[in-house]
């Protein structure tokens, strides 16, 4: 009956003291990342965004003017020539002409652009916090494998786990949106929150590395959790870029009226830009988000002997689900589009917020691992 | 270009269809008026659907189904935890039963909630269905007509070769290959991506699915629940319950018929360091048959490793200390031998234990004990300066009992629970000494003896059968396949056509539409058009007149 706990080896307590270490460093380096990117939106110089990837457009754009962003094609180089009554015509074909020097047979293309180009506050220091967010994501990744080996065990099992591992996962969306859609004018809308909460997980949710409860001894923790804790991320980039939008779409209001509107407003990139960017995201994150709740019923069901039981953690879990579902819906109804629809992705995201800090706080149900 | 056009729904125009000026058979009468002023009856019903069926409907019960839940997460519900609805009544016994008015205890199964999902899945219905019917004509026709001008198309490409016309719709069959094709005149029309739409149905359907599991599961299944001491065995009769709560349809007369014996149940807790006293395991070794006769099997209850037997998943919920007792009466009869699960205090870290045993028929009179379990009993000092007894950890490391025991008549005629003794109609007879596995107590006034022999483990078990989860599971999975698939697959369409020009070669027009309007349709689409030109380079076939002209 009595049971003992195999004594820590002096390894696993270097590894887990590392992980305490690299927390603070990567709190250091996420925080240094915000302040540069701050600077970058402030003082940056609005230049617009090369490229042809700035995410693919979305319901918001009218059906009938369809259209293929402005250079649609790139990777080959292409660029803008004449545009002409809202076609512009792009030689999408870069390559020397081959052989006996015939240009007969080249392609002339045509991609009719109704999109005004797209622009954002940019200057050195945006590259410099890309580069130092990089860094803070490494600290980030390293403290969570260093903190998993040490407790021998995936490192998502508490509260403090869970934040620390959004947290990657949302500058890892981050940093695939900068990288894929030159969406570094997030940065700050994305670390600002991250920083936040990494710093009350270090200050209030600290826990040391240790067993997990019998409850979350199950390979299900990996996926289940997992997939949580990826739409997590996901969702982080989608409500920062929703919450630009808002702002965006007050300047260009404000604009539309003859104010003058000076500050970051008024070098945030197009709402209609930013608008795609937060769909984007929850499109990657919502199906991950029903996977990771059918996944939570299964492990429920292996686990508790129901696979949905109205624990206060399932309830939240779906009216997160159902807000964005509704976002979704929102888009393709008309007179609900913009910031209708933005304002409920914010709300999705608050009731994902909740149920991660005041389900756990405040109601007691069978998911208290807190 | 007519027909591009109004087939250019994209995501707006599905929307609107979707919202009742598309297909629906229900149209007509109503159709195009703001308001039904001056229907029939079978016009205001036509214009409710109408309304009902719309996204903007759809909307607002989604609003309502989220909105609705919260105040189930924020109440004590009784799916959850009867016990803390009855003491929210206990503690707002004003206001609890207005709650009761609203079923507020039982939010998820209230008239309310229900319709509010009901009527979001009658939209649904009426929402999916006509655009499934849509979406099948759409896929069993051919491709539209090729447009007169292909250069008006978001994307399009045009270049000269030197292959015939008919070499050219050849090579641009293998090109769009992904494509669905069909030759008009000189011309490709083609079209790829249904997936989506198909996804969109699947995915909402799927829902529908999942909802009349969830519903079968609940009207068919049981749920109960049980203790089992180390040992002890359990056959699947309504009468081995401790509690049992049948679905509305279930069969209880005709539960599975297997059986059971816990043979022994090890529960381990961190022995020291800073999670000392947290639990770290929980094992119960058990032997079961399918049906009385069958082959005798082993498995290993464990609290993510449920027994399946019979359709029935057996779940470890919880565990407990039960100390054996053996009581002789005050004429010297052994009138009582057996272990007795005491219950754990609700979040005590040393478990700390409470029951009763009863022994009603010693003679001459009734006994009856309320009792603590101590599994690491140690002296402390208390609250108030005395020192008292506690258990400082879970597992016995030093396990005691404490006792009260009672003389008279226990009420055993009246149903109650084993857990409480019926003190009313006794009479109290003292305390007794702290007790160590071995020790006896000789109770005041002759009234007999006790001896704590010692303990077992008991485990608390949950027994369910719910025939909606894997109907469940399998809806779920597929509206997860639906679900990806309309979010990520791309309607388009892309024509081919090749014509004569004025100098003898052949004008290639490449164009595109995606419906999705996604940026990685312009990319696509390019792609293509400039493989079918590279294709028609390297092409003897057509290569030779064109370099032989040079
Ligand atoms: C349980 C409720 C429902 C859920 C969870 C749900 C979820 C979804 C999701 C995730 C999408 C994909 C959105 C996208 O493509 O961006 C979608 C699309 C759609 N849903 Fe629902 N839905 C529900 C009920 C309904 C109802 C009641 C209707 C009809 C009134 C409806 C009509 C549609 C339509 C028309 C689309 C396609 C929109 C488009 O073309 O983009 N849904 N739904």
């Amino acid at each position: 009956m009595v049971y003992q706990l195999a004594a820590e080896t002096a390894a696993d307590q270097d590894l887990a003291s590392l992980s305490d270490h690299l927390i603070i460093a990567m709190i250091v380096a996420y925080a240094a990342a915000l302040f540069l990117f701050a600077l970058e939106a402030a003082y940056g110089r609005r230049t617009a965004l090369k490229g042809n990837r700035l995410v693919p457009v979305g319901a918001s754009a009218p059906a009938k003017d369809a259209a293929a962003s402005p250079a649609a094609a790139g990777g080959h180089g292409g660029e803008a020539s004449a545009a002409v009554g809202g076609y512009s015509t792009v030689d999408l074909d870069a390559e020397p002409a081959s052989g006996g020097g015939g240009n007969a047979d080249d392609l002339s293309v045509s991609v009719r652009g109704s999109e005004p180009q797209a622009s954002a506050s940019r200057s050195v220091l945006g590259a410099i916090a890309l580069a130092v967010a990089g860094v803070g994501f490494l600290l980030n990744l390293a403290q969570i494998i260093t903190r998993g080996l040490a407790a021998d065990r995936w490192p998502w099992g508490n509260m403090f786990e869970f934040v620390v591992a959004i947290s990657l996962c949302a500058v890892a969306a981050f940093l695939y949106a900068a990288l894929r859609y030159q969406a570094r004018y997030l940065g700050t809308f994305v670390l600002l929150p991250v920083v936040l909460l990494l710093g009350i997980a270090a200050r209030w949710l600290y826990t040391e590395t240790g067993p997990l409860v019998p409850a979350l001894h199950s390979y299900w923790i990996a996926i289940h959790v997992s997939a949580a804790i990826v739409a997590t991320g996901a969702f982080m980039v989608s409500g920062a870029a929703a919450i630009t939008y808002l702002l965006s779409h007050r300047t260009e209001a404000k604009r539309a009226m003859g104010e003058r509107v000076a500050g970051i407003a008024a070098k945030l990139p197009s709402p209609e830009l930013l608008d795609r960017v937060s769909h984007r995201f929850v499109v990657i994150a919502f199906p991950l988000w029903t996977f990771a709740i059918i996944a939570g019923a299964i492990w429920a069901d292996e686990a508790w002997g129901r696979f949905w039981g109205w624990d206060p953690k399932e309830v939240w879990s779906f009216i997160t689900w159902v807000i964005y579902a509704a976002y979704l819906h929102a888009r393709a109804t008309a007179g609900w589009k913009g910031t209708r629809s933005a304002w409920i992705g914010v709300l999705g995201f608050a009731a994902l917020m909740f149920n991660f800090f005041g389900v756990n706080y405040m109601f007691s149900g069978l998911h208290s691992y807190a | 270009m007519a027909t591009t056009s109004t087939r250019n729904g994209g995501k707006t125009g599905a929307a609107d269809a979707a919202g009742g000026d598309g297909d629906e058979p229900g149209k007509g009468a109503a159709g195009g008026a703001g308001t039904p002023g001056g229907l029939t009856p079978l016009g205001w019903a036509r214009w409710a659907w109408r309304i009902l069926t719309s996204m903007r409907t759809a909307l607002i019960l989604l609003f309502l189904l989220a909105l609705g839940a919260i105040p189930g997460s924020m109440l004590p519900q009784r799916v959850v935890s009867p016990d803390q609805v009855a003491q929210y009544y206990t503690e707002n016994p004003a206001l609890a039963p207005w709650l009761e008015r609203f079923s507020l205890f039982d939010v998820y199964s209230s008239p309310w909630y229900a319709a509010i999902y009901l009527l979001l899945f009658v939209s649904l219905t009426g929402c999916v269905i006509p655009r499934a019917l849509a979406h099948l004509r759409l896929m069993r026709a051919r491709p539209p007509k090729t447009p007169r001008h292909l250069g008006r198309m978001p994307y399009s490409a045009r270049f000269t070769t030197a292959a015939e016309p008919e070499r050219v719709l050849e090579k641009g069959r293998s090109v769009f290959k992904r494509y669905r094709l069909e030759r008009y005149g000189g011309s490709l029309s083609g079209e790829t991506g249904y997936l989506r739409e198909a996804g969109n149905v699947v995915f909402h359907i799927a829902l529908l699915g999942l909802l009349v599991s969830l519903a079968a599961g609940y009207a068919f299944g049981y749920r109960g629940n049980m203790l089992v001491v180390e040992g002890d065995g359990f056959a699947n009769t309504l009468t081995s319950y401790d509690s049992f709560y049948p679905g509305v349809a279930a069969d209880q007369d005709e539960l599975a018929p297997f059986s059971f014996t816990l043979d022994s149940f090890e529960a381990k807790f961190v022995q020291d360091g800073g999670f000392s006293g947290q639990a770290e395991s929980f094992k119960g070794e058990m032997t079961y048959k399918d049906r009385p006769g069958a082959e005798e099997r082993h498995h290993t209850l464990e609290v993510n490793e449920p027994l399946s037997v019979g359709g029935v998943q057996v779940y470890l919920l919880g565990h407990g200390y039960a100390p054996e007792f053996e009581v002789r009466d005050g004429e010297g009869e052994v009138v009582f031998d057996q272990p007795v699960p005491f219950l754990p205090r609700n979040e005590d870290p040393g478990q700390t234990s409470d029951g009763v045993v009863k022994v009603p028929d010693a003679l001459p009179e009734g006994l009856g004990f309320e009792g603590v379990f101590l599994p690491t009993a140690q002296e402390r000092t208390g609250e108030d300066g005395e020192s008292e007894l506690a258990s400082v950890f879970p597992s016995p490391r030093d396990p005691a009992v404490t006792l009260t025991a009672y003389t008279g008549d226990l009420g055993m005629r009246q149903a109650q629970s084993v857990y409480q003794l019926d003190t009313s109609r006794m009479e109290e007879l003292g305390a007794s000494e702290t007790l160590r596995p071995g020790d006896s107590w000789e109770l005041p006034d002759g009234a007999g003896e006790i001896t704590f022999k010692g303990y077992e483990d008991f485990a608390t078990l949950q027994m369910t059968h719910n025939p909606g989860r894997l109907p469940a599971l399998l809806f779920a999975s597929l509206a997860v396949l639906g679900l990806l698939g309309t979010l990520f697959v791309r309607p388009r369409r892309a024509w081919v056509r090749a014509s004569a020009g004025p100098d003898g070669r052949t004008v290639v027009e490449v164009a595109g539409l995606g419906k999705t309007e996604s940026t990685a349709d312009g990319q696509e689409f390019h792609r293509l058009a400039t493989e079918l030109r590279d294709r028609l380079r390297e092409d003897p076939a057509a290569d030779g007149p064109a370099s032989s002209k040079e």
